[in-house]
């Protein structure tokens, strides 16, 4: 068909671009609509749930919106989850404990991650790839499996312990597994690659005649680096410490394996409250309290940052 | 090319060996004869065979296969037109909630997720009696939907990275836009889509929150059972599984990332 027959058989303008937005509307509705009602509804539940009572049923929680009878309806909303929340120490220092080591393996994931980032990125570009796929490979690998590698190490008959103790610098195997440092190790060892990848991806734009200009100038190598990289890493080192401490903070795998069993993570006390507890509105309060104290303000930079982006 | 000094190059790979030694332990121990880790009991495959004879690994693992897949399919489409619908439809309104809907799921504590995603089936169920209790079709909604984020940002990227002119060629030449996207787009953006294929699979393989939360009796997938396994203790087997695993995974990303290099390396040489 020559351009002139098709352009004679595509339908009249306006029929076109009826079609047209049709089309555009509903390419907009599938992923939209799946989010809403997967990501977005499911919080309207956990809320209504944490104001309900747990209950000896299925499911194990007490309706918050009852017929008495016909003419009749109740409605129950309960705040004594929150109560207890603010009441009961347990709770409050789980969530300050959490903030707590998220914090500190954020920095040290920092620490670590900002060397490997920087070396990478001096590396010439075809060599990158090699580099960069030794950081990711973990990444792909099971997270669950490599946090289990580090029982066989830290077990007191376990290769660190055997290993200190023939060289000779203790007699006794020291307590390493199912304590704080263990779960540090962890968390840091996890999620790595998740600082590495976005510092890079700021370094790799830097510019290496800065540097040089840095130094014709007559600045040592750790001013520069204090003056120039630092700055101009800024980008990458906020989103590599988000995608660090958000999650870390509701971990709960780690302190569940290398944790002791009163490493007090927030995590933890609602899989606890889910599963050994069965009491279905505290650990909705719970996930409601942790995200409004941390996950929706980061949700907020976090659209604000890719609106304005995507517009600029 | 940026110039580091010395103390870069050894913090840098004393981190590296941070990542790798417990990996290669691992290794290591998955062909040690004894169970104990400290003692060598001579080279061994007698872990690999106690893994390939363990029914319930075994069925775990065909399950989080089928999973991931389905998951990752489905996660690969509603990511691609997330992806798509942000970079290449200029402002609609709402627009900046789906751009929070879709990196929110990148930083979601996974046991949130999990949890609210359990309501949410429970709720359905009591109101319109779908889904029927949990089952594999509960976790493949529940991974679709936090592995779709990590697709659309991959897709984002690439869409980024192409500007606009060979679609729109494609419509100045009597393209519908579904055409111009099935024909010029879609090409285009096959190497992300496989990445973003490849990654929502590890993804969805690898969860064991949101699977726990979600999944029904006799739909446990492999996390849950190596979990199980593993709170009572180290268990050689799970060595034999993490190393096979891990040498998979490892020979895909070594080769992808050598060849990328090569082209790479020809096309500066040129």
């Amino acid at each position: 068909m020559s351009v002139q027959q098709r352009l004679n058989a595509s339908p009249a303008p306006a029929r076109r671009r009826k079609s047209w937005r049709l089309g555009r509307h509903s390419v907009i509705a599938l992923p939209y609509g799946w989010l809403l009602l997967f990501f977005i509804l499911p919080f309207a539940f956990v809320l209504k749930i944490s104001l309900a009572e747990a209950d000896m049923a299925i499911p194990p929680y007490t309706a918050l919106v009852e017929w008495l009878d016909e003419t009749t309806l109740t409605i129950q909303l309960t705040f004594s989850k929150y109560q207890l929340l603010l009441e009961d120490r347990l709770y409050l220092s789980a969530y300050l404990n959490s903030l707590k080591i998220a914090a500190i393996s954020t920095v040290f994931c920092l620490l670590i991650g900002f060397p490997i980032a920087l070396f990478i990125v001096s590396r010439p570009p075809h060599a990158r790839f090699f580099w960069l796929a030794m950081v990711m490979l973990p990444f792909w690998t099971s997270m669950l499996l490599r946090v289990y590698a580090w029982i066989g190490i830290l077990q007191s008959n376990g290769l660190l312990n055997t290993f200190l103790m023939d060289v000779g610098i203790i007699n006794q195997p020291l307590v390493l597994l199912h304590t704080d440092l263990a779960v540090y190790l962890g968390i840091v060892y996890s999620y790595l690659p998740f600082m590495v990848l976005p510092l890079y991806a700021a370094l790799e734009k830097l510019d290496p005649a800065l540097l040089e200009a840095s130094a014709d100038l007559g600045a040592r190598p750790s001013v520069s680096f204090f003056t120039v990289t630092l700055p101009l890493a800024v980008p990458g080192i906020v989103a590599g410490c988000l995608l660090v401490f958000v999650p870390a903070v509701g971990e709960f795998v780690i302190p569940a394996l290398l944790g002791a069993p009163d490493t007090l993570m927030i995590g933890r006390v609602l899989w606890d409250e889910f599963f050994a507890n069965r009491d279905w509105p505290m650990a909705s309060a719970v996930a409601i309290v942790m995200l409004i104290v941390l996950v929706a303000p980061v949700m907020l930079v976090r659209a604000r940052e890719t609106a304005t982006r995507d517009e600029a | 090319m940026l110039r580091t000094g010395r103390f870069v190059t050894f913090m840098a790979l004393a981190g590296l060996m941070y990542l790798y030694i417990p990996i290669f332990i691992m290794m290591v121990l998955s062909f040690n004869g004894s169970r104990l880790v400290s003692v060598w009991g001579g080279f061994s495959f007698k872990w690999y065979g106690e893994l390939f004879s363990n029914d319930q690994l075994l069925n775990a693992a065909w399950l989080s296969i089928r999973v991931a897949g389905f998951s990752a399919t489905l996660a690969v489409i509603l990511g691609t037109l997330a992806g798509y619908v942000l970079t290449r439809f200029g402002p609609f309104r709402g627009r900046v909630l789906m751009a929070g809907m879709v990196t929110a799921p990148l930083v979601m504590p996974e046991v949130i997720t999990g949890l609210s995603l359990l309501l949410l089936f429970v709720a359905m169920e009591d109101f319109i009696g779908w889904p029927q209790g949990r089952s594999i079709t509960t976790i493949v909604i529940s991974h679709a939907t936090f592995c779709m984020a990590y697709v659309a940002i991959v897709v984002q990227s690439r869409l980024a990275q192409m500007d606009g002119v060979l679609e729109e060629a494609a419509q100045d030449l009597g393209a519908r836009p579904w055409r111009a996207f099935i024909d010029v787009t879609l090409p285009m953006l096959a190497p992300a889509l496989i990445s973003g294929w490849l990654l929502a699979f590890t993804l969805s393989f690898d969860d064991l929150v949101i699977s726990s939360f979600v999944s029904g009796p006799g739909s446990s997938t492999l996390p849950m059972v190596i979990f199980s396994k593993v709170r009572l203790g180290v268990s050689p087997d799970v060595n034999a599984l993490a190393t096979i695993l891990i040498g998979f995974v490892g020979t895909c990303v070594f080769v992808y990332s050598w060849r990328a290099g090569r082209r790479m390396r020809m096309r500066e040489d040129a």
